[in-house]
């Protein structure tokens, strides 16, 4: 019997399978490469400015030297803490609902539906809502109608993980706490949040990292501001928002200082990310 | 046991079970407020996309009022034209349409390479690695790689890829009109090639997932018939998997129609629509991001209009998306 070699037909489907493959590497590195090529960018041009002045000191004015983004971070922390605040228990609740309530209801599945549309509605769409809804009505730019946008996009994340993490809860766990005559609110808080704790967390996790680099909802909700401002019901700097503002200035203070900004909202929602998938598979594992 | 006695422990009963039914309606009134309070937040997400549609569209409505169906077959847009502005979506949408379509071309053979390559070809070892840096892309974000695109990516496009691009169809009919120069830094093809990066992870995740639902025992039977991996890929996987792909890619699409900063920084924001890929555009998102906060009256409102119809447009691919992915987990008896 020839070896297959031989055969011009077997040897041109290698040569097919051969580049083929060869192909799917290739777009393997391709789609790396770009990863690596943006973490150098950042990494390049914004550690020359990081400093202790950065978080120590406020957003300069324009065409001087030094200065930091003490007011832009703080800002950030309270507007993605407001909103997670507010977004995160309303999802829990929601997915709560799901997952145990109305597990087989129609609702349900309406909900999800629409809620799987939310979780990739464009954010500059609900920057658009919170304008009209929001600023418009309170007459002004505030740190109030920021957060909320930010919640508006932290429900649905929060939402799905929720409901995929309690559908998890293996159902003998409810059924025990329920024969030894545990109301039903109960068996769900003490019991199924506490199975599917680390899922929660991670949720609540995805959804921080999500909001914390969003800048289109904040542009027309919050503004910006250059001063240090802790009062919600105006203008508040924000690191995202000042960078968008800085980076398009020819000033160079101000770019390198947009460059220190994005270095350090992409390692802190980077870093994030990857602490919610640890999480959640330490949980898969088990 | 003395008559006392048994009145006692007759009162201690009675205390008990009273206290016991206490606790009992409390935990049952717990029980309604809790389930009240779920649903109640779980019917808020419905109230959310109501609220959404419905705070657009009463700010699109002078807008529709003035420009009704013009509005989408008009190019001109000239917001500061007195009496009135005259102001038209069709720039904006063929820009996001196509760079939104160019991206899928360009992150969809890729995606699914790369999907290829974890499910198929990588060693087990680098396979969880490999998927989280690719996922991580989607964890950047958007404005990060506006500021790339527009500082890194679009002058070396403009520099090395453009002009070598034009020299090469320079004398090719059709294509010629297609890659026009003169190269830019913003344009249309660049803000295609920052939203494939962005919409790869996207792709890659789901289809990962989906080729892994193919059952094993079909590609062990396509391998023993003597397939090659690229057989197998191709007449067994990508077939069983092919609703759940488009899902995907329909997801991605709905992503990408909607990206906002990343765009706005590097597409340059030209409502004029020329035929050359090289030359500056807009998208909807990236018009309102740059317009929105120095507009005011019928301006504004045509901007929300756009958002409206972004909207639309996006919620309809996403619909079709849900769809097929629903389907997709019906077959498997889920």
């Amino acid at each position: 019997m020839s070896p297959p070699k031989a055969n011009p037909y077997y040897a041109g489907r290698k040569r097919i399978n051969l580049l083929a493959m060869g192909l799917c590497y290739g777009a393997t590195v391709f789609g790396l490469a770009w990863l690596v090529m943006i973490l150098g960018t950042l990494v390049s041009n914004g550690l020359p400015g990081l400093s202790l002045d950065l978080l120590a000191q406020n957003t300069p004015p324009p065409n001087s030297t030094g200065g930091g983004l003490a007011n832009a971070i703080v800002g950030s922390l309270m507007l993605t803490a407001i909103g997670v605040g507010i977004g995160a228990p309303i999802g829990l609740l929601a997915g709560t609902y799901m997952a145990e309530y109305g597990r087989h209801s129609k609702l349900t599945s309406v909900i999800r539906f629409i809620n799987d549309i939310l979780l990739s509605a464009p954010s500059i769409i609900i920057g658009l809502f919170v304008y009209g809804a929001v600023v418009v009505p309170m007459g002004g730019f505030s740190g109030i109608a920021g957060a909320l946008a930010l919640a508006v996009i932290v429900i649905p994340v929060v939402v799905r993980t929720t409901e995929d993490m309690l559908l998890l809860v293996p159902n003998p766990l409810r059924e025990a706490a329920s024969a030894l005559g545990l109301p039903r609110s109960l068996v769900i808080r003490r019991v199924a949040y506490r199975a599917a704790k680390a899922g929660l967390v991670t949720g609540v996790l995805l959804a921080v990292a999500r909001v914390s680099g969003e800048t289109a909802p904040l542009l027309f909700t919050v503004l910006n501001n250059q001063f240090w401002s802790l009062d919600l019901t105006g203008s508040i700097a924000n690191l995202p928002v000042t960078i968008n503002n800085f980076v398009n200035n020819p000033d160079p203070n101000w770019k390198k200082l947009a460059w220190s900004g994005a270095l350090l909202i992409t390692f802190a929602v980077l870093s994030l990310n990857i602490a919610a998938r640890v999480l959640g598979s330490s949980r898969n594992e088990k | 046991m003395s008559s006392s006695e048994i009145a006692n422990t007759a009162t201690v009963d009675k205390n008990g079970s009273l206290a016991r039914a206490r606790v009992l309606r409390s935990m049952r009134w717990g029980d309604v407020l809790f389930e009240s309070l779920t649903r109640t937040a779980a019917i808020s997400v419905l109230v959310l996309l109501g609220g959404i549609i419905i705070s657009l569209f009463i700010g699109a409505w002078p807008a529709i009022k003035t420009y009704g169906f013009d509005f989408l077959t008009t190019q001109r847009w000239a917001p500061s034209l007195k009496p009135q502005p005259v102001l038209g979506a069709l720039g904006p949408i063929y820009g996001t349409l196509v760079s939104s379509l160019l991206a899928m071309v360009i992150a969809v053979p890729v995606g699914l390479g790369i999907s290829i390559f974890l499910t198929e070809l990588c060693p087990h070892a680098l396979r969880r690695p490999i998927s989280i840096a690719i996922e991580l892309l989607a964890g950047i974000p958007s404005i990060i790689y506006g500021m790339w695109g527009f500082f890194v990516l679009g002058p070396f496009l403009a520099e090395h890829f453009q002009p070598a691009v034009i020299d090469f169809f320079a004398d090719v009919p059709v294509l010629n009109v297609i890659f026009a120069g003169p190269a830019s830094n913003l344009s249309l093809f660049n803000a295609a090639l920052i939203l494939a990066i962005m919409v790869l992870p996207f792709i890659t995740a789901i289809s990962r997932d989906v080729f892994a639902t193919v059952p094993v025992v079909l590609k062990e039977a396509a391998y023993g018939a003597g397939c090659t991996t690229w057989e197998v890929v191709w007449n067994v996987v990508i077939p069983y998997t092919r609703v759940g792909v488009i899902g995907g890619v329909m997801l991605g699409l709905g992503r990408a129609l909607g990206e906002t900063m990343a765009v706005a920084f590097v597409i340059g924001n030209a409502f004029k629509i020329k035929a050359s890929l090289f030359a500056p555009a807009t998208t909807i998102s990236a018009a309102i991001a740059s317009e929105f906060a120095e507009s005011d009256g019928l301006h504004q409102s045509s901007l929300i209009l756009l958002g409206l119809l972004l909207f639309v447009l996006t919620f309809m691919v996403l619909t079709a998306a849900r769809l097929m992915l629903m389907r997709l987990e019906r077959n498997q008896g889920k």
